[in-house]
């Protein structure tokens, strides 16, 4: 039977088509292959990621996890302060840690009311249907892509210089790139904005603010809400760390331990970030899903 | 038809909320305004937020832009260009090494693959754990470990982004329609066989396209490893603000965002070749 199926012209045709494509797909997946291959060892070769190094790094790697992981003893791992091996001990500067927690939410939290606040205000020029002028449209578009940019740490690194080592840098670098990502989203949304409400308010002679205020704000507000708060959560991951170059917050605690080698503090620091990120994450999202009903429900 | 005063009176005590806001609900919004004046306020002073002190800041700030004007990238260009190829060296090596490890991770974590539901549960805690660490604090964990430089940086890249990594593609794996692993499995196939022309031809794009994202968010996160110690141009900007070189920091800031925008726009080129139009928006 295949015998006989192989000798006809058109099943051997089919056959060469097959085989063509096939060798005509390895070599295409064989090229993009060597293509990888050639950028990985040109980014190995230029961030100096060499065996011997990795080698001779990992083992300290090894070793340093191992110091940073808390040494708990069950027998008394309830026990207070002072006896080694306890949770209590791990922790021992619980309190100051739990005070430079909340000062680090309170700037993220900050940092995005005042970023969401500014980017309020350019959304509406920055919307393509309700720019008063398209001269003023480019110009906020432009303004918000430039301030988004730019990462935090870069204006951070600046705003110390400025405004002096403290919070007071961190929030407004945190705002300031708050504001152009918070920028795009906003007028996104109010791009995406029913216009009968405005095209009524207009005809019935309200101005341009106005028209912006009682039209549109009310139909997008659950749904900036909901970006500010999504916006919360990513700046408190911010805040924890814009703490590296001197801008406040648990971050330039954790800055100073890791520098010093106190090791268990530093895993003791990092679980405290970790936990309460996730709480504000939970909070966060239970909220967002409740103004996102309450936006689907009208 | 008229409504007496009388009429009036007594729909407004049965139906108080259709006459506007009642008093009790006018008394909890001012109640919250106070409550937010309150907080506003506590955190300004807590934060020493004074408007002298921003305003003496502004005018720095300032004469910092001043400053910056006209950008220049100064005698060391040669360091700054080597410190942006390095950066995006981190980038790509990080994530070709993260998707590396996360591909065989991932399949371990795919419900539809590994049944033992323990050892699952616990693979996935452990990439929740590793998540919630920030990349620049595992940046500075690896500088004291391994010492400065770029191996750090590809170090912590690629230990954020495992865990990130490793859930998506678990999620691309269990995603993935069962039929032609049956098939593969009906027709006489190992499991392994199952795995390899049921599944992988399946995910394989999706895991490239997010692969590529990652290499272009990576690209910016690299940007600032240096900060730390951990190589890139983050080590030259930080050096250069550090000597007040203002010049030379806006040429850097420039050449950051050209050259994220470069990537962006070279890796939209691949993702759209690998896979096609239609997918690469969808994911």
């Amino acid at each position: 039977m295949s015998v006989i199926t192989t000798h006809l012209p058109a099943v051997r045709r089919g056959e060469a088509a097959y085989q063509a494509l096939r060798r005509q797909r390895r070599r295409a997946s064989l090229a993009g292959l060597g293509v990888l291959a050639i950028c990985f060892v040109a980014a190995a070769w230029i961030s100096e990621f060499y065996p011997s190094s990795l080698a001779a790094g990992l083992p300290r790697i090894g070793e340093y996890f191992h110091r940073i992981l808390p040494t708990l003893h069950a027998p008394v791992l309830f026990a207070g302060v002072k006896t080694e091996g306890s949770l209590a001990f791990w922790f021992y500067r619980l309190d100051s840690w739990l005070l430079l927690l909340l000062q680090t939410a309170q700037m993220a939290a900050l940092a995005t009311l005042g970023g969401a606040a500014v980017a309020l205000l350019m959304a509406f020029p920055a919307a393509r249907n309700l720019a008063p002028s398209r001269w003023l449209h480019h110009l906020t578009r432009r303004g918000l892509e430039a301030t988004r940019t730019v990462p935090e740490i870069v204006y951070a690194l600046i705003f110390v210089w400025a405004f002096g080592v403290g919070p007071l840098a961190g929030i407004l670098a945190i705002g300031l790139h708050t504001a152009g990502a918070l920028g795009k989203l906003f007028s996104e949304v109010v791009e995406n904005a029913p216009m009968q409400a405005w095209d009524g308010m207009r005809a019935s002679g309200a101005n341009w603010a106005q028209a912006c205020r009682y039209a549109i704000l009310p139909q997008v507000a659950p749904n900036l809400l909901s970006y500010a708060l999504l916006r919360f959560e990513i700046n408190l991951r911010g805040a924890t760390v814009i703490g590296f170059v001197g801008a406040g917050g648990i971050g330039q605690e954790l800055y100073q331990v890791i520098a010093f080698n106190y090791y268990e503090e530093i895993s003791a620091i990092v679980v405290l970030v970790i936990l309460s990120v996730m709480l504000i994450d939970l909070l966060s999202e239970r909220l967002r899903h409740r103004l996102i009903h309450a936006a689907g429900a009208r | 038809m008229t409504l007496t005063p009388s009429a009036i009176a007594a729909w407004q005590a049965r139906e108080p909320r259709a006459f506007g806001t009642t008093p009790a609900v006018r008394a909890l919004r001012w109640l919250g305004a106070a409550a937010f004046l309150a907080w506003l306020a506590w955190s300004f002073w807590l934060f020493d937020i004074t408007p002298t002190r921003l305003w003496n800041g502004f005018a720095g700030l300032m004469t910092i832009l001043r400053l910056m004007i006209p950008p220049s990238p100064g005698e060391l260009w040669m360091d700054i260009l080597k410190g942006m190829a390095e950066s995006v060296a981190m980038a790509f090596l990080g994530t070709a090494l993260a998707s590396l490890v996360a591909l065989p991770l991932g399949f371990l974590g795919a419900r539809n693959i590994l049944t033992a539901s323990l050892l699952r549960f616990s693979v996935r805690r452990i990439f929740d754990g590793m998540r919630g660490v920030d990349q620049l604090i595992w940046a500075l964990a690896y500088v004291r470990a391994v010492g400065l430089g770029p191996l750090a940086g590809v170090l912590a890249i690629f230990t954020s982004d495992l865990a990130v990594l490793a859930k998506l593609y678990a999620e691309a794996i269990e995603n993935a329609e069962k039929r032609q692993s049956e098939g593969v499995i009906a027709s006489g196939g190992h499991r392994l066989h199952a795995i390899r022309f049921g599944i992988l031809p399946q995910v394989l794009p999706v895991m490239l396209a997010q692969a590529l994202y990652f290499f272009e968010s990576n690209t910016r996160s690299a940007a600032i490893l240096g900060v730390v110690g951990a190589g890139g141009i983050g080590l030259q900007i930080a050096e250069r603000i550090k000597v007040r070189n203002w010049d030379e920091v806006a040429f850097i800031i420039i050449l950051m965002v050209l050259t994220v925008g470069a990537i962006d726009w070279l890796s939209g080129m691949v993702r759209q070749r690998l896979i096609g139009r239609r997918e690469a928006t969808r994911y």
